[in-house]
């Protein structure tokens, strides 16, 4: 079973655009809205030790940014 | 290769699907090749100057754009960027980091990027309290104090932005006072968590992980600014390294006429990466749908168009 979460704030253009990649994929993901939930800020902070969004973790592997050929190698496996 | 599209669009904000909408309804076989969709629009904060809408962010203009171009099936390939463009007798071909394609008629709507301050520490610290995009990470730095460098528009949308989030909201800029729009300025000054740094330079950027604070030097006194965020604002650079086929003017803009068309036959260009007077997203779309609309005219005087 895949885990996928997408850390995300909801005016970053590139989060949606990963969501709705990863969505037409036919895969369920967690979304975790930084920008209202200071925790989960901090941890996306402490998992990619930075601070721009989007960052989606698949199977515990973390990515910064949307990379569709990321996301297809991770979903893949 | 094979294929020969009528029509290529690089580009997918304002002008370029504005432009591919046009396309498709004069029902051209064409295809769209871009990096992302909305463009600069898409990080846009606060829109009021769009007709049709009195308020609309960025990313929901963006989005209806997007809606608009999917209501019409267009091809789009994404995320891809051109590196080169060459004219083989009357066909184009647009090079890409991913493959190559051949058209009659090519469409540039590649817009701008972010210009870099190339300051100590900028380089490091980018997404570690260094941002260009206010819209997409402005929400991480709620309740931390940040610091707006730049005095035009894209400054002053950020302000607007974060004087509302954040404690401390400093705006540094280089000339003697802010430029933006006066409705802008006027909300950015009466905000009481607004310090305003006029005349004044970014002399590095410091902190340990992340970002700690900013060096500024203002009538050569330094001060040093206690922030964690730090967002760079201070113009655009055209994405036009690869049309160097193309005249340029002295910014790298593609120098196009009152009918889009460049220094090329059958290679038009609309928007942001051109010479056009202001940048705006209501502009970038009419220059959208004229660069179409003309490259439609070429098309069917070279008889391009007949099977």
């Amino acid at each position: 079973m895949m885990e996928i979460k997408i850390y995300s704030t909801p005016t970053c253009p590139y989060c949606k655009m990963a969501k709705d990649y990863i969505s037409s994929k036919g895969v369920s993901y967690q979304n975790i809205d930084v920008s209202s939930d200071q925790t989960a800020a901090e941890e996306m902070v402490k998992v990619s030790g930075q601070m721009g969004v989007p960052v989606i973790v698949i199977n515990g592997q973390t990515m910064v940014g949307f990379d569709k050929s990321r996301i297809d190698a991770l979903l893949e496996v | 290769m094979n294929k020969v599209y009528d029509l290529i669009i690089l580009g997918a904000g304002p002008a370029g699907i504005t432009a591919s909408v046009y396309a498709a309804r004069k029902k051209l076989a064409f295809l769209v090749i871009t990096v992302d969709v909305g463009g600069q629009a898409a990080l846009s904060g606060d829109i009021e100057n769009y007709t049709g809408y009195q308020f609309i962010t960025g990313p929901d203009l963006a989005l209806k754009f997007q809606e608009h171009m999917d209501s019409f099936g267009i091809e789009v390939t994404m995320p891809e960027g051109a590196r080169e463009i060459v004219k083989l007798g009357q066909l184009i071909k647009t090079v890409t980091d991913k493959a190559e394609y051949l058209s009659k008629s090519l469409i540039i709507a590649t817009g701008k990027h972010p210009r870099q301050l190339n300051v100590e520490g900028e380089k490091e610290y980018k997404n570690k309290g260094v941002t260009y995009c206010a819209t997409c990470d402005g929400p991480l730095f709620r309740g931390k104090k940040v610091v707006i460098i730049g005095g035009g528009n894209s400054a002053l949308d950020a302000t607007l932005q974060m004087m509302n989030i954040s404690p401390e909201v400093h705006i540094v800029n280089i000339a003697s006072q802010l430029t933006g729009d006066p409705v802008m300025i006027e909300k950015v000054k009466s905000s009481p968590a607004v310090k305003i740094w006029n005349n004044s330079e970014v002399e590095k950027i410091y902190g340990d992980t992340f970002v700690q604070g900013l060096q500024i030097k203002q009538h050569d006194k330094i001060f040093n600014l206690d922030v964690e965020g730090v967002f760079i604002e201070i113009g655009l650079i055209p994405n036009a390294e690869f049309a160097s086929c193309l005249e340029q003017n002295k910014w790298g803009e593609i120098m196009v006429d009152c009918y889009n068309k460049t220094s090329v036959e059958g290679i038009f260009a609309a928007g942001d990466v051109t010479n056009v007077p202001e940048k705006q997203i209501i502009i970038a779309c009419g220059e959208g749908s004229k660069a179409c609309l003309t490259a439609f005219k070429y098309l069917s005087t070279h008889r391009f168009l007949e099977k």
